[in-house]
């Protein structure tokens, strides 16, 4: 059984160590520094943290002069808030001017739980991969969460970083090397290729092992830069397998799997799959409830990529 | 400098303002009319820059908020010398450095992009702040709309200007009574504005936004631990007649014919 660690707490314990290495890091959050573990950071560097209060729209803003006073500022509240209520902030105070902001929002998609559907973003992705300049990163445990916050630092641009609430297994090793806009393949198969981004990729590899005891061989990449995508890895891998699955805690709409389409698409003629929420909203419920609710399991995935051999390929 | 010199820039401002928004065939008239006096009186007389380096760090900045009133701010950068003056005439066109809204990356001297309402304010405090975290002693303006008072945003960086105690920032209001569709009472009622930032815990100026004196010595003002804000009666449209108080010169351009009856009443 894999360790497990929320992401959130890896943001905070990431910013906690960056504070103390880069003096331009600034932190704003909106009321919520206890959930968003942006309070490890109020307590080490005290100076730097600014609770904005509940008005994200005004922090978005703060955060785009603190840019450009030469600051690295991050801005932490729920995906909910940041990529919604202040989307226009984001675009056009943020992504327009290009400015030097990252966007670290917490308890993103249904895992969420028992708050329900009014807090839990399904559309966050695709909200953010449209805006011209932004780098829309899902990192897929807390070891791979440090480092986006790492490389998000070393990058000069809008970040945004998605960050669940729950614990969820560590899977990759300390000394993986990270690079905005690499995916990495962590299993390889020549049946099925199956991408996943964020939690989903702990899912995709117990889906992987169950699925090669069926027989049948899937590779899988985890995409943790959803925009600049990795294209090339994506064509290379799907020219390699008979079909791929996308698999994201979030709509099938305007999400990884709408990416890696837009990628596909006139370049390589492969069966494609796309696992994620059906376009409906979320509910309360235990955020592994809801992963079962709404197909999000490695047996969920495990049936559709037996589903796509039985009917398209073989 | 005498104040008939800061008014005989503006009214070089004013028919520059004209020509540029008969050229290019759009634009906001009235509201760029209406804050000269308030731009030239912060670029003439107050602010601290340098036209070689208009990204030089310990500059004062402005965040023109208000994004609409751009050919106002662009006429007194240009007279100011950040740009030639040759350039205003290519407002609005395709590839040109001067964009319909202020873009920073694109127009010399252009402290920040704005234009949609209420998010300039926002930027102007982040600076602000910036100023006090560098330990630099520079100061930070924004020009407000008084329409652009009705987004909740505009609060939102009321409460943190005054919360984190900037008086390195001063929020000036062109409240000059008119927006698109009418008047501020007719569109959507302001109530008592002056109240309303004390509320908030400014320091509230009231002046004639077309006096330089007034203007000047509400700026010179020095408060400590918390913001200012200076409430400046303006008339939209100011120094044309037939554009002055006309709720239709919002977001309208002059024909060739109105600009050369402009032109006239601003040679007197």
């Amino acid at each position: 059984m894999d360790e497990l660690k929320a992401l959130r707490l890896a943001y905070g314990e990431a910013l906690v160590e960056l504070g103390g290495k880069n003096e331009n890091i600034i932190v704003l959050d909106a009321d919520l520094a206890h959930a968003t573990y942006t309070c490890l950071f109020q307590n080490a560097h005290k100076d730097r943290f600014f609770n904005m209060g509940i008005a994200e729209q005004n922090m978005v803003g703060v955060a785009g002069g603190l840019a450009l006073s030469g600051f690295i500022p991050f801005v932490s509240t729920f995906a909910m808030f940041g990529t919604g209520r202040a989307y226009e902030q984001v675009r056009n105070t943020i992504c327009y001017p290009n400015l030097n902001v990252k966007l670290a929002l917490t308890h993103s998609g249904i895992t969420v739980g028992e708050d329900g559907g009014s807090h839990q973003t399904i559309e966050d992705i695709a909200l953010m991969r449209v805006l011209p300049n932004m780098t829309v990163i899902v990192p897929c445990d807390a070891v791979e969460m440090k480092k986006a916050v790492y490389a998000a630092v070393g990058y000069k641009g809008p970040v945004y970083l998605r960050i669940a609430r729950s614990p969820s297994p560590v899977i990759m090793k300390e000394d993986y090397d990270f690079v905005i806009g690499k995916g990495n393949v962590l299993a390889e198969g020549k049946d099925i290729c199956i991408i996943a981004t964020g939690i989903m990729v702990p899912e995709a590899l117990a889906a992987a092992r169950e699925l090669s005891g069926n027989g049948i061989s899937a590779s899988v990449v985890n995409i943790h830069t959803i925009k600049p995508l990795d294209e090339e890895l994506v064509l290379t891998m799907a020219k390699k397998s008979r079909a791929v699955v996308t698999v994201e805690e979030h709509s099938v709409i305007g999400g990884l799997g709408s990416a890696v389409a837009e990628t596909l698409i006139g370049k390589v003629n492969v069966e494609m799959k796309r696992i994620g929420i059906e376009d409906k909203f979320g509910q309360s419920g235990k955020p592994a409830e809801l992963m079962k609710e709404y197909g999000l399991t490695s047996e969920n995935i495990v049936l559709e990529c037996r589903k796509l051999v039985a009917e398209k390929i073989r | 400098m005498q104040n008939h010199e800061l008014l005989e820039i503006s009214k070089e401002v004013r028919r520059n303002i004209i020509k540029m928004l008969g050229a290019a065939k759009s634009g906001h008239a009235g509201g760029s009319l209406s804050m000269v006096e308030l731009l030239v009186a912060l670029y003439y007389k107050k602010m601290n820059f340098n036209m070689k380096y208009p990204q030089w760090e310990e500059r004062d900045r402005l965040v023109l908020s208000k994004g609409h009133g751009a050919p106002g701010l662009y006429a007194v950068l240009a007279e100011k010398g950040f740009f030639p003056k040759e350039e205003l005439t290519t407002l609005r066109k395709l590839h040109s450095n001067l964009q319909g809204h202020p873009d920073m990356r694109k127009t010399p001297g252009v402290d920040a992009c704005t234009g949609s309402l209420g998010q300039g304010i926002s930027i102007a405090v982040g600076m602000a702040l910036g100023a006090r975290l560098k330990k630099i002693n520079y100061k930070v303006y924004t020009i407000l709309g008084d329409g652009e008072l009705q987004e909740g945003q505009v609060w939102e960086a009321c409460m943190s200007a005054a919360h984190y105690k900037l008086d390195n920032f001063t929020a000036i209001l062109d409240y000059n009574g008119l927006q698109i569709d009418g008047t501020n009472d007719e569109v959507m009622s302001l109530g008592n504005v002056k109240g309303k930032f004390e509320a908030f815990g400014y320091e509230v100026f009231e002046v004639d936004g077309h006096n330089f004196d007034e203007i000047l010595q509400a700026l010179d003002i020095r408060v400590t631990g918390r913001p200012k804000c200076i409430l400046a009666k303006t008339i939209k449209g100011k120094g044309i007649s037939f554009m002055e108080n006309n709720v239709g010169w919002h977001g309208k351009a002059p024909d060739e014919e109105q600009v050369k009856k402009a032109l006239m009443e601003l040679e007197d």
